[in-house]
Formats: structure tokens, C-alpha cells, sequence
């Protein structure tokens, strides 16, 4: 048998059909659903007579627009536009008679952190949902990726979607991490080495001693933003770390199906004579603590560079540095770390997880903010945020002064009430710095929940290295 | 959906590298739990102030390309969100086609799914458009699918690669969800199959 990557293994186990021009009828095992994306495919089903074809492979949960405040569960507190498209959710979620987590569940979050946290997630699936970010689940061995609204359509009336295969890619970062660095630095760091269109056309494998060496909430950070590197889908080979943080969880196997899915589970991986059409090595030695300066999550660097003049670029990206330098209010040879921070937002889908809480909790415990920051941190999951109360994080977070917030996407994207204001500047644990992506005006830079703490104490970029050997002394 | 038929239109010239899909539709317009409308809020961003009036230096605001079908434009279009409100906005606003370089996958895949074209062209090709493009009304670029091909008010004519099944879905309005039932068989054999080798999915 030839040899095969992890994706084609996973891609070969799902498909139904086989075109002659090689297009693919994939089958598909988990379909999540949020309020933003589905209403027209809901429509689109009622409008055709058509069903939910696997209800219970089908798991919907609101969380884009969701209102983070206490007190939400009274639809007041959102605004009419937003509260429509909750109740449509809610009501579709009834009608077509899938898995839902309404606002008021404690297991309602953002929706790529409710899926592996009650297992619905496993090794070797395929899992879609209309939201790039999709590409979280990848952190298990699962072909992940987001699709269109006409897409999740054509999934919730057939269970499969019509593919045609990318390429394979293979990411690898040898050896170990600095202190310091984490997950958000390293994927920051693949995105600025490859651009954003690098992964275009390509299915991403994340692998080597550092990417191993991470837990399966790194591991979600960086499948997480492959789609910012314009991959199809990012993924990472299930190891021990994997089968860990999958056993015991509701809707994973039990006894006997357990063994069998650890069968098949261990044989997901990359054959070691697999072919790759492109292949990018990082030493894991050389990765910084990185931080964006311009509106592309490919302008990142290390915090201890200077904001890059457009000149040093070349063609179109050019002039799109100036538009960014000019839209983020920078100017060529700053230091990045002299750059003042008004707004903290801590959570989304990329770093809303326990450990990005206790990363943030280990920086503000015993201190507080900035006069005048705004600082909020925002669950991804009411499990994420119960838990965080348990240990004790969150009595750290609001005596240092954020406002300890409900599950939601929140600022990540704001469609609910938490937005930037024009000329506001955002230290972000998010995944986008796109102009307006915060806020009409807002501005955003990305970096760690460790340096977005750092940043809310310091009210500038902050060199965590810095932060942590001051405080040694 | 409507039959893609070979016309010929005022392309604008967008050359800015990365344009996502945050601003091709940002946020606020989201909300809507229809598909159509979105056309006025395209490029909202750009396209109006503050106060909501025209931005008159924005390409879509100048008289020229006010009635744009084509838009030409720099690398990596329709990066980021799967927001598929961005082709929806294009659409209504009358775009049929868009040519770049390179296109984010998921933006790609969704314009097709609403009669849209994308067109990868090498850069050499798209800066041949794209000062086309710049003539305003003056210049018509015709886009013909059947016989793949873009030509230049100049009449200098550049074939494109594109998948033949995607092609035939446009060319002829073609709905996926049905053409996909038309396999609901292989779909059942292939659930009795995996309830028996993978029970737990």
C-alpha cells in the first residue's frame, strides 16, 4: 500500500463518492451550527420540504452574538437584530430535533470549545461548521475545516459535502520552546514565515518535538489559526496527549467501543514516507514572544522588533503596509513594546480554554491594572468559566480589575455589544487584526494571554521575559 | 440558481493585497437571517463614512463603476471569515465575477455556490486587467465560461483553468443538494458501513 499522510488516511475513511474528474462526496460525522451562519440553511431546508438528514451528529449552540453581560438569559439585554437570530437558532435547533446547548446550559460556549469538551470531537472524524475557526478540531487528528451557509445547507440535508482534495502540507517545529513562548506564539510565528495566502490549497500537519510537546489546548491554538495561514485545515497526529483529554468525556466511547476507536485512533499518522507537496520547518528554539502590528495576522514579530517600514516589502504588500500603518496609527521604526494599550480582551475561540485562563491568572495574581484600561476576560464555555471559579482564577481576574465575563465570542469579532471604539487599541488573544474586525476604527494586536495580561498591567506591549524576570527580582 | 452566461462589464480595479471578508461585509451586517439585501452594505467600511454618506474616492462610489459586474483584484481575496454573506453582498450588488491571483478557499468555494465566477489568473494577466479595469466605462471585459476565457476592451483575449464540475453547475444553475440526493443510496450504504466500523461516531 502506498504510503499516506494523516489526511489522506482520514479522507480516504469518509468517502461516499467518487466523481470521474475525482471530485469527492465526503461524508461528514460532526456538524456544529451556530446562530450566525444557519438561519438561511434552516430557511433553505423549510423552503425545499427537505429534514436534518443526522440530527444527532448535528450540535447547535448561539455564540457569536450572544450578549457576554450577567443577566443575558433576559432577552432584553440584546439588541432586537441579535435576539431574532438567537430565537431562530432556538427555534431551529427544536424543530429540525438536533443537539442543542441554549444559552441558559452551563455547556453553552463558543462553539469550537463546547465540541471538544463534551467529546464530541475525536481522532479521524471530519467535522464542519460554518465558521472558519473550524479548523480547532484539527488539534485531535480530525479533517476540520469551516464552510458557507449554502454548505451547511447541502450538510444538514445529505450529511456530506462535495470536495475536491487539497494538497498536503507539513509544518514542523523542532526542538523546544523558550520559556515563555507559547502555543499563540508559534502559530503567530508559522503565519508571519508563511503569509497568510501560504496555506492556500493545502491541508496543514502540524508536527515535531515542540508541537508535541504542547497540551491539547496549544494544540487547539495552533489548528485553530491555520485557516489564517489560508489552509484548508490544520491537524495534528493523536497521541497519548489526545486520547487523555478525550476519555471519559460524555460523548466519547465507552468500553469496548473505546478499544476499537483506539484501534483505529493509532494508526492515524503520517507514514514516514508519505509525500508532501510542501514542507516548512521552524526550530522551536528561535521562536519569540510575537505580537501583530499591522492588520493581517501575517505582520507579526517578535515583541522586541520595531514596526517594519511598508518599503521593506515587496509588491502589493507594499502599499497594503501603509494602509495598515496608517489605519493602526504606527510609524515605521517604533518599538513595538513602546506601543500604548487602552483595551485587554482575553478569550475567543483561539485562547478561551482553562489554560489560557490560568496563564493570564499566574501574570495578574497580586496586582492590578492599569488606571483607565478597559479589561475584560471572557470564557469560552460556561464549563471553562466554572472551573475557572473553582481554582480560584477568577477572583484573581476581577481583584486585578477585568470584568469577568459570560461564554460568547464577545470582542473577538463583535457582533454583540463588546466593540472597540474608533482609535481604541486592543490587546487581543483573539485571531484577527482586520481593520474593523474589533470595531469600526478599533485596533487590535494579537499576542498571548500571558502578554495580553502583561499588556493590561504595563498599559503597553510587554515583553512577558521581561515581565517575569522583573518580577524574579 | 441562474444560468452563468457570458457577458461582458465594467470590471473595478481593486488592487490591495488580502481583502477579507470583514471587509467585504463587516460584522454589524451579520445579522440578517436573509441572503438578500446585503448589496448596499458591501465594502461598508470603505464605501461610507461615519455618517453613512458615500466615501466619493472608494471605487464603487466613482460614477465609472457604479454599475460594476467584475471586480479585479490584488492576492488572497476573500481571506479570513466563511462568512458567506461576503458573496451574498457582492452579488447583490451586481458582481458576477471577481479575478485575482489567488483566492482564500472557503470565499472560493462559497462564490460558486451562488452563481458567482472566481478567476485565478498568473499576476502578469491580472495587471493586464487591472489597467483595463482602470478605464472605467470605457472598458468592457468580456468573461466567457463556456469558452474560459476573459478578454480585455482591447480584445486581448487570456484562457482560465477552472474544475470541470464546477463549471457545468454554473453554466447550467445547477443545484448541489439535489445533484447530491441523487446519491442518497451511496449515502445509506455508506452509514451501514460505519455503523459497523466506526459504531462510536
Amino acid at each position: 500500500m502506498s504510503p499516506k499522510t494523516l489526511y489522506d488516511k482520514i479522507w480516504d475513511a469518509h468517502v461516499v463518492h467518487q466523481a470521474e474528474d475525482g471530485t469527492c462526496l465526503l461524508y461528514i460525522d460532526r456538524h456544529l451550527v451556530h446562530e450566525v451562519t444557519s438561519p438561511q440553511a434552516f430557511e433553505g431546508l423549510r423552503m425545499s420540504g427537505r429534514k436534518v438528514r443526522a440530527p444527532e451528529r448535528t450540535i447547535a449552540v448561539p455564540d457569536h452574538n450572544v450578549p457576554t453581560t450577567p443577566g443575558r438569559d433576559d432577552p432584553e439585554t440584546m439588541p432586537e437584530d441579535s435576539r431574532i437570530q438567537v430565537a431562530a437558532l432556538d427555534k431551529n435547533a427544536r424543530d429540525f430535533g438536533v443537539n442543542y446547548y441554549p444559552v441558559s446550559d452551563i455547556r453553552q460556549g463558543i462553539v469550537h470549545i463546547v465540541g471538544p469538551e463534551n467529546g464530541w470531537t475525536l481522532p479521524g472524524m471530519t467535522v464542519v461548521c460554518g465558521d472558519s475557526h473550524t479548523a480547532t478540531h484539527g488539534a485531535f487528528g480530525a479533517l476540520a475545516h469551516g464552510i458557507g451557509t449554502s454548505e451547511v445547507e447541502h450538510v444538514l440535508a445529505t450529511q456530506t459535502l462535495i470536495q475536491s482534495k487539497s494538497k498536503n502540507m507539513k509544518v514542523e517545529i523542532t526542538g523546544k520552546l523558550a520559556p515563555g513562548v507559547t502555543a499563540k506564539d508559534v502559530v503567530l510565528t508559522i503565519i508571519g514565515h508563511t503569509g497568510t495566502g501560504g496555506g492556500t490549497g493545502y491541508v496543514i500537519e502540524y508536527c515535531g518535538e515542540a508541537i508535541r510537546s504542547l497540551s491539547m489546548e496549544g494544540r487547539m491554538t495552533i489548528c485553530n489559526m491555520a485557516i489564517e495561514g489560508g489552509a484548508r485545515a490544520g491537524l495534528i497526529a493523536p497521541d497519548q496527549t489526545t486520547f487523555d483529554y478525550v476519555k471519559g468525556r460524555t460523548h466519547a466511547p465507552k468500553g469496548a467501543q473505546w478499544e476499537a476507536a483506539m484501534d483505529w485512533w493509532k494508526t492515524l499518522y503520517s507514514d514516514d514516507d508519505a509525500h508532501w507537496d510542501k514542507v516548512v520547518t521552524i526550530r522551536g528554539e528561535d521562536i519569540a514572544p510575537t505580537v501583530t502590528w499591522g492588520t493581517s495576522p501575517e505582520d507579526a514579530l517578535p515583541v522586541t522588533a520595531e514596526v517594519p517600514a511598508p518599503e521593506s516589502f515587496k509588491g502589493g504588500k507594499v502599499e497594503a503596509a501603509k494602509r495598515s500603518l496608517d489605519y493602526m496609527g504606527l510609524a515605521p521604526g517604533q518599538k513595538l513594546t513602546d506601543i500604548e494599550i487602552d483595551t485587554v480582551f482575553i478569550g475567543s475561540c483561539t485562547n478561551g480554554r482553562i489554560e489560557d485562563l490560568r496563564a493570564a491568572a499566574e501574570v495578574l495574581k497580586g496586582r492590578k491594572i492599569k488606571e483607565g484600561m478597559r479589561a475584560m476576560i471572557v470564557p469560552g464555555s460556561g464549563l471553562v468559566r466554572a472551573q475557572a471559579e473553582e481554582e480560584g482564577l477568577a477572583e484573581i481576574f476581577t481583584e486585578a480589575g477585568f470584568e469577568w465575563r459570560l461564554a460568547g465570542c464577545s470582542m473577538c469579532l463583535a457582533m454583540n455589544p463588546d466593540q472597540l471604539a474608533p482609535g481604541e487599541r486592543c490587546a487581543a488573544t483573539s485571531n484577527r487584526n482586520f481593520e474593523g474586525r474589533q470595531g469600526r476604527g478599533g485596533r487590535t494586536h494579537l499576542m498571548s494571554p500571558a502578554m495580553a495580561a502583561a499588556a493590561a498591567i504595563t498599559g503597553r506591549i510587554t515583553d512577558i521575559r521581561e515581565f517575569t524576570a522583573a518580577e524574579a527580582v | 440558481m441562474e444560468k452563468f452566461e457570458k457577458f461582458s462589464g465594467v470590471a473595478a480595479p481593486m488592487p490591495l493585497v488580502n481583502i477579507d471578508t470583514d471587509m467585504i461585509i463587516p460584522k454589524q451586517y451579520l445579522k440578517t437571517i436573509k441572503r438578500s439585501g446585503l448589496g448596499v452594505s458591501a465594502f461598508a467600511e470603505m464605501r461610507y463614512d461615519d455618517e453613512g454618506n458615500e466615501n466619493p474616492d472608494f471605487v464603487l462610489n466613482k460614477p465609472a463603476y457604479r454599475e460594476s459586474q467584475i471586480i479585479v483584484a490584488g492576492d488572497n481575496f476573500g481571506c479570513g471569515s466563511s462568512r458567506e454573506h461576503a458573496p451574498w453582498a457582492l452579488a447583490d450588488f451586481g458582481i458576477k465575477v471577481v479575478v485575482s491571483t489567488s483566492f482564500a478557499d472557503i470565499f472560493y468555494n462559497n462564490c460558486f455556490k451562488n452563481g458567482m465566477l472566481p478567476i485565478v489568473m498568473p499576476q502578469e494577466v491580472v495587471d493586464v486587467l487591472m489597467k483595463d479595469a482602470e478605464k472605467g466605462q470605457n472598458a468592457r471585459i468580456e468573461v466567457d465560461l463556456e469558452a474560459q476565457t476573459v478578454t480585455t476592451s482591447e480584445g486581448e483575449s487570456f484562457s482560465f483553468e477552472i474544475d470541470p464540475f464546477r463549471k457545468h453547475c454554473l453554466l447550467e444553475g445547477l443545484d448541489d443538494i439535489g445533484l447530491t440526493l441523487e446519491k442518497a443510496a451511496s449515502i445509506d450504504t455508506f452509514e451501514g458501513q460505519i455503523a459497523q466500523s466506526r459504531p462510536w461516531v
